[in-house]
């Protein structure tokens, strides 16, 4: 049990630790439960039989170091806090072993399935999560989708790098209008088609009133560029103080190292305090249960960027994070075909967003309001 | 006591038990319309990413204001020894945590992910404390819930028993509860008052406001509670009780008064960018006027009814001073409800007007929520009006029942 995990996880805290990826909520690592037949057959190796757990634990009954039967769970050392959650883990392993031992007639999958939904019920904060963790609950949601949908989708965790801020700056020149920005990023991210939730808008304002928002349209449909207008485009400006962050009562957006703010979609519990608290206008909420046609379905995701969300949950744009983590520009940089959308690192000098930031007048939107967007718009 | 208040609750009159059977006939209807909202998520509700939080934030806000005002009555009978207000406190308290208990309803409501609420306890989930002001409001609407439970618990029990409640363990909760009640009106301000993203409520009268109309809405409410009890029931509550809550409630409502003329001063004297969505609560934007009929109908009912009560003959005579009360309590719950939450949102971060209209799903569950608050309030007040009457004792059991009437 790591010690300063500050989330509840089913792990009962013996020593078949090192199996808790692969064992289940009764907390047996043998037999019993049935939930453990199936894939992958290698983690078998590091389950024992009862008789050899005897012995290894009677091999090295010296002191009290090792502890038989159910002293080893309750004769532990534990604060309040690890105490309570081991008694939530007993509660939720009965409730879990009757889930999965009862169904008799639930087929092999059928019981996978529950399984990895409830181990994704009660797992921590993305956040706060070791690496392993992470690992384990994106095979979990791999694996889930496999079952699920009968297709393999690839998802990383990777994080942040080193000497990385992402920052990005637009051209209110070069912008034409053509949304094509709005399309890839709907696409790359699979956004809920049904609400036809976009992340970025682009707003069209009249020539010779300056920037002036509550005069302009941010939901046209005629041929752009439209005469006598010119266009500006937001989304989520990564804020380096995001107001949003500040208010979830559960952590569930943060801030990470190379200035993306980000959303544990699983995290999240829906109160919507985070868009109240944006200035910006840079979050999205599922009012229902996005829906994205399965040929459509980006299957390149990253956990904290365009995997699938659920019904109930915060998403945002994340300068697409499955992207800009692997070295490319997000989707609506490479989309845009007048080149009004720089992206780069903001700690390489020689980054052309360096360039632009050095020699152009770059300014911020609502920079009264202290937030420190990092998303500045400049004119040719 | 379980058992015997449970008795006394299942018995009364008919009257008592088509209220009860109305009620929940509304819980269950409540109850529909929320699993439809399970169902489809918050679809169903007139809420959009444009108008965020609606009718549940609406009311969780204003109800949080009645809660609070319980300590009205709390203070002079408690602290200050008023023999007067203490057969209005239990009243008020048990007013408290009904109010509480729909609070803490609407928020759930509210929620995108109410099975994933645990990550909101402390030490089993995440708990973004102190940067949060959610966290802060969990914390303040819980414990003040907790208050409102042990104190009149404790002198009930007391009574029940027939011994004498220590004054030496309710005083020191009854202070706390008098601070705590300040507090959680103060916090639950502090949750729209910190967002510098929405200028209508990024507004440091927003808190000291939030008091006043809480002070002037939550006793009106007691008023027409006790007027209704003092009508139905035996319990004696005297005319002097009544009308020195009217005196607090007209305090309050002229403070309420005097802030709100500072707050239109403010927002229509020098207009800015800022006063958009005052003038859309007042006057509508661009075409777009769906507050207008609330809050034309709020401002009239508080101005009347303040000057109403503030003439000592018209506040004197009951019937006028319940009606003054009803129109009072309306009054503020339109303006601390929709007319806060909604212009908040309106126009959005750039300037775009969408309106919010709720659905009846919205609806449903909001009366279905409403009426679970006075269905726990009818029997948390009838067993403590029974205890109080002496007519549920601790004693030989097969009497306990038996003088059953109201």
């Amino acid at each position: 049990m790591g010690e300063k995990k500050k989330w509840y996880k089913l792990d009962f805290g013996s020593k078949t630790k090192e199996s808790a990826a692969s064992s289940c909520g009764c907390g047996k690592t043998s037999g019993g439960c049935g939930s453990h037949q199936g894939p992958p057959p290698q983690k078998d190796e590091y389950t024992i039989t009862a008789d050899e757990f005897d012995k290894a634990v009677e091999g090295t009954m010296v002191g009290e170091t090792r502890k038989d039967g159910f002293q080893q769970v309750f004769d532990v050392k534990m604060d309040r806090r690890t105490a309570f959650r081991k008694l939530t883990a007993s509660l939720l392993i009965g409730a879990g072993a009757v889930q999965t031992s009862c169904s008799v007639v639930a087929g092999e999958e059928t019981k996978e399935k529950a399984q990895i939904d409830w181990e994704e019920q009660f797992k921590g904060n993305y956040k706060l999560m070791t690496q392993e963790e992470r690992n384990a609950t994106v095979d979990r949601l791999v694996r889930s989708y496999q079952l699920r949908k009968k297709e393999n989708i690839k998802m990383s965790s990777t994080d942040a790098s080193k000497d990385v801020l992402f920052g990005y700056a637009f051209n209110i020149s070069k912008c034409q209008g053509y949304m094509d920005c709005v399309s890839a990023c709907v696409e790359e991210n699979n956004q809920d088609r049904n609400s036809e939730m976009q992340y970025i808008r682009i707003h069209e304002m009249k020539d010779g009133n300056g920037f002036k928002f509550d005069e302009a349209d941010d939901n046209y449909y005629h041929e752009v560029p439209a005469e006598g207008h010119f266009y500006m485009g937001t989304q989520c400006f990564h804020c380096d103080d995001p107001p949003c962050v500040d208010v979830c009562p559960v952590q569930a957006t943060w801030r990470e190292e190379d200035g993306l703010v980000v959303v544990d979609y699983d995290w999240c519990i829906g109160c919507r305090y985070c868009m109240a608290a944006c200035p910006y206008d840079g979050r999205r909420f599922n009012w229902s249960k996005p829906e994205v046609p399965e040929e459509q379905v980006n299957k390149n995701q990253h956990y904290l960027g365009n995997r699938m969300r659920k019904k109930g949950v915060m998403e945002k744009c994340t300068f697409c994070i499955q992207r800009s983590r692997s070295g490319k520009d997000p989707a609506c940089v490479e989309a845009c075909p007048t080149g009004a959308r720089i992206f780069g690192n903001l700690l390489d000098p020689d980054s052309t967003i360096r360039w632009v930031l050095e020699n152009k007048k770059v300014f911020r939107l609502k920079e009264d309001l202290g937030t420190d967007p990092k998303f500045w718009y400049f004119m040719d | 006591m379980v058992k015997d208040s449970l008795g006394y609750i299942t018995h009364g009159s008919k009257a008592y038990h088509i209220w009860m059977i109305f009620l929940t006939a509304i819980m269950l209807i409540g109850m529909y319309c929320y699993s439809i909202q399970l169902d489809q998520g918050l679809s169903a509700t007139g809420m959009t990413d444009r108008v965020s939080w609606g009718l549940y934030i609406s009311n969780f806000t204003f109800l949080v204001g009645v809660a609070a005002a319980a300590v009205m009555l709390v203070m002079p009978t408690y602290i200050l020894k008023d023999i007067d207000f203490k057969q209005a406190v239990l009243i008020g308290e048990g007013l408290a945590v009904a109010a509480l208990i729909m609070c803490l309803a609407f928020v759930v409501a509210d929620m995108g992910g109410p099975s994933v609420l645990w990550h909101m306890i402390p030490v089993i989930g995440v708990f973004n404390f102190p940067s949060s002001m959610l966290a802060w409001d969990v914390i303040a609407l819980n414990g003040y819930l907790f208050i409102n439970i042990t104190i009149p618990l404790y002198i009930l029990f007391q009574h029940y028993q027939g011994k004498e409640a220590k004054p030496k363990i309710y005083i020191p909760g009854s202070i706390l509860s008098v601070l705590w009640a300040v507090g959680i009106h103060l916090v639950t301000a502090f949750l729209y008052q910190g967002l510098q993203a929405r200028p209508f409520w990024n507004n440091a009268l927003l808190g000291p406001r939030f008091l006043a109309s809480a002070f002037a809405a939550g006793p009106a409410l007691i008023i027409l509670v006790l007027a209704v009890i003092r009508r139905f029931t035996e319990f004696k509550i005297e005319t002097k009780t009544i009308s020195k809550i009217a005196m607090i409630v007209v305090v309050a409502a002229q403070i309420n008064m005097i802030m709100l003329i500072s707050e239109l001063f403010k927002e229509f004297y020098a207009p800015t960018h800022h006063s958009e969505s005052a003038y859309y609560l007042f006057f509508g934007l661009d075409g777009k006027t769906a507050l207008l009929p609330w809050i034309w109908t709020a401002i009239p009912l508080n101005l009347l009814a303040t000057v109403m009560l503030t003439i000592n003959k018209l506040r004197n005579n009951p019937k006028v001073l319940y009606i003054c009360c009803f129109m009072l309590f309306l009054a503020i719950w339109i303006e601390k409800g929709f007319g806060l939450i909604v212009p908040g949102f309106i126009p959005g971060p750039y300037g775009v007007i969408a309106e919010y209209t709720p659905t009846g799903v919205e609806i449903g569950v909001t009366f279905g929520i409403w009426a679970m608050g006075a269905f726990v309030f009818t029997m948390l007040a009838k067993t403590s009006i029974g205890i109080e009457l002496g007519k549920l004792r601790y004693r030989k059991k097969d009497k306990v029942i038996v003088s059953e009437t109201a």
